[in-house]
């Protein structure tokens, strides 16, 4: 046997308990009917959100001021040009919507992966080492905590401009004290434990201790939080889009054609009622499928 | 229980300096506070006098001290737009989105804990499914769009109430409902869980098999210790809450200090934003460390003498 070989083996053998271990969560989410229903209702919205350009290339910028306000095709004086209407500008409201979806899920999972990152780092270092560096962190949690997430998020945004980029780390950044706290406590708990304090005393280095042993088993909780908090993000991030402070335009989100459509409430029922829909059901498919997940993950939560 | 009153009451000096920092470092964020607050075709001896004026040419330490000093003395400096001092803005503007958190918690409350124990003793029924359905939807709502939506029918279509402003009940309705309804959904599946475990522990059993009537068990025996995780949310949340009035005031042209924000960023009345996010951000402080005594209060089975 060559070392490659060798090297691989043992690849398969780390990876091996783990990809069991996703197979029976999902084979435990897809048990739950409602988990079931929200997982495709999400991987539908994800399959349409990447894929709509094939079967609905219509530029969601393009005006046509001789369609100005054409109700969706279901009403009188809708037409098929427009299936979900026209804006007051005559943009296609479907293709906004479309474009829009690109931008609350880019935004919703990269931030949730910024802030993912950022306290799985901050919380193994304050769980594993703790000490001065371990009160030293979570005061700084505190501090994050006592501010009112919106407030934090629309003056820092305020201050350093709009860009997606912005958006994401800002969005990010201000989210990393749960995963951090999350994870701080399953450290303490976990670095008591025999397997790790065997480890330790045959001389395995910290760096080494914290990635082969501590972090598989403190992972899960996280990639729950993590499917909950993708939820709030989007939330936030139209409702900053809402205000103004979201991508620049003219990129279509589904907060700003919220606010355009705030203005015409009274003649076009449509430019308020989709974007928000559109948010609620993308929303409601991850609520549902992150219920499913934690109940699977941690049964002792099945309640909540 | 001192120690722990003391270890509690030194965290949140440091939370309240933490806060200060940043509040403080947050218009630095993008190097020139100054290009920051003057409009794009300031002049040089506008930039000049603006900097002299704000203090910027001092080392950065000095400026945080003096703020910090006069932050302590209840001074947050002047707005630019408004010239007049920011504190006085947001004591004018306060009560007004306090009145909305209010409304909106008390909301929360009064329908979320009966709909939650309904639905916990009557588990598995059609009330429970419903009402937790109900509350998926409601954590899964905007509450901005919610409140365009209830203008939509309220105001637009049926006329029965205003789309906006302060004075009256009616004006509150609509926006204490938005701004409360994932609270709502939230508080409803939080007393649900925590009855269902309380539900099924033994001295419940035992009260039932004292021959006690099923609602003397319920309100006296479960409920009251189910209470003490629904205070601690009610409390962290309130924060959230007037966080979260910041859009809901826009959508309502409610004049409490949400809009002020909002609006102070648009004028890049920085001064003005400092101070608000400064003075949100204490009235958090403080009402989360008064739930932590309240907790003590309710909950004499935790030891506050260890260190956790």
């Amino acid at each position: 046997m060559n070392s490659a070989t060798i090297a691989k083996s043992s690849l398969f053998e780390a990876i091996e308990p783990r990809l069991r271990f996703m197979a029976e969560t999902l084979r435990e989410v897809a048990r739950r009917p409602s988990a079931l229903a929200g997982g495709i209702m999400l991987a539908l919205i994800l399959a349409v959100s990447l894929g709509f350009p094939l079967v609905y290339p219509v530029d969601p910028l393009e005006q046509d001021l001789m369609a100005r306000f054409t109700p969706p095709v279901w009403q009188t004086g809708g037409s098929w040009a427009f299936p979900l209407g026209a804006d007051n500008l005559g943009r296609d409201v479907l293709a906004r919507l479309l474009h829009g979806s690109r931008v609350s899920l880019l935004v919703g999972f990269s931030a949730v992966a910024v802030a993912e990152l950022a306290g799985i780092i901050l919380g193994l270092i304050s769980g594993y080492y703790g000490g001065k560096l371990d009160s030293l962190i979570m005061r700084i949690a505190d501090v994050f905590m006592a501010y009112p997430f919106m407030l934090l998020t629309i003056s820092v945004i305020a201050v350093l401009g709009n860009s997606i980029v912005n958006l994401i780390l800002v969005l990010g950044l201000s989210d990393w004290v749960t995963y951090a706290r999350t994870i701080r406590g399953s450290v303490l708990s976990l670095k008591k434990k025999e397997f790790v304090e065997a480890s330790r005393a045959i001389g395995t280095p910290h760096r080494v201790i914290i990635t082969r042993h501590i972090l598989p088993n403190v992972i899960s909780p996280l990639l729950v939080l993590g499917t909950l908090r993708v939820a709030n993000i989007i939330i936030w991030e139209s409702g900053l889009s809402f205000l103004g402070m979201g991508v620049p335009p003219p990129m279509p989100t589904w907060g700003r054609m919220l606010a355009e459509g705030r203005i015409y409430i009274t003649d076009a029922w449509w430019l308020v009622t989709l974007p928000g829909l559109a948010i609620m059901v993308t929303i409601l498919s991850i609520n549902l499928l992150g219920d499913g997940l934690r109940d699977a993950l941690d049964p002792r939560l099945r309640n909540i | 229980m001192l120690p722990y009153l003391l270890k509690r009451l030194w965290h949140t000096v440091f939370v309240v300096v933490g806060i200060s920092v940043i509040s403080f470092f947050f218009i630095h964020l993008s190097g020139d506070p100054v290009m920051l607050m003057l409009p794009g075709d300031a002049s040089h001896a506008e930039i000049e006098a603006l900097r002299e004026q704000m203090g910027f040419n001092d080392p950065l330490y000095e400026q945080y001290l003096r703020f910090a000093w006069q932050a302590l003395r209840g001074k947050f400096g002047n707005s630019l737009y408004y010239k007049v001092p920011a504190m006085e803005l947001i004591l004018e503007r306060l009560p007004a989105s306090l009145e909305l958190a209010v409304a909106a918690m008390l909301i929360a409350l009064v329908v979320a804990v009966p709909v939650g124990i309904i639905s916990a003793v009557r588990r598995g029924s059609l009330l429970d499914m419903g009402s937790m359905l109900g509350a998926l939807f409601g954590l899964s709502m905007p509450h901005f769009w919610l409140g365009i939506m209830m203008i939509l029918l309220f105001s637009v279509e049926l006329g029965w109430l205003p789309t906006s402003g302060r004075g009256s009940l009616a004006q509150l309705v609509m926006p204490a409902i938005a701004l409360g309804m994932s609270l709502t959904a939230m508080f409803a599946r939080l007393t649900r869980s925590v009855m269902l475990e309380v539900l099924s522990l033994d001295y419940i059993r035992t009260a039932r098999s004292k021959g006690l009537r099923e609602w003397i068990v319920i309100s006296k025996h479960a409920f009251k210790n189910a209470l003490i995780p629904i205070v601690t949310v009610a409390g962290m949340q309130f924060g959230f809450l007037l966080g979260g009035t910041v859009i809901i005031e826009t959508v309502f042209a409610w004049p409490g200090v949400g809009r002020l924000v909002i609006q102070a960023i648009f004028n890049r009345d920085y001064p003005l934003v400092q101070s608000i996010v400064l003075v949100l951000a204490l009235i958090f402080v403080a009402v989360n460390f008064l739930v932590d005594m309240l907790y003590m209060y309710l909950d004499p089975q935790i030891s506050y003498f260890e260190d956790k």
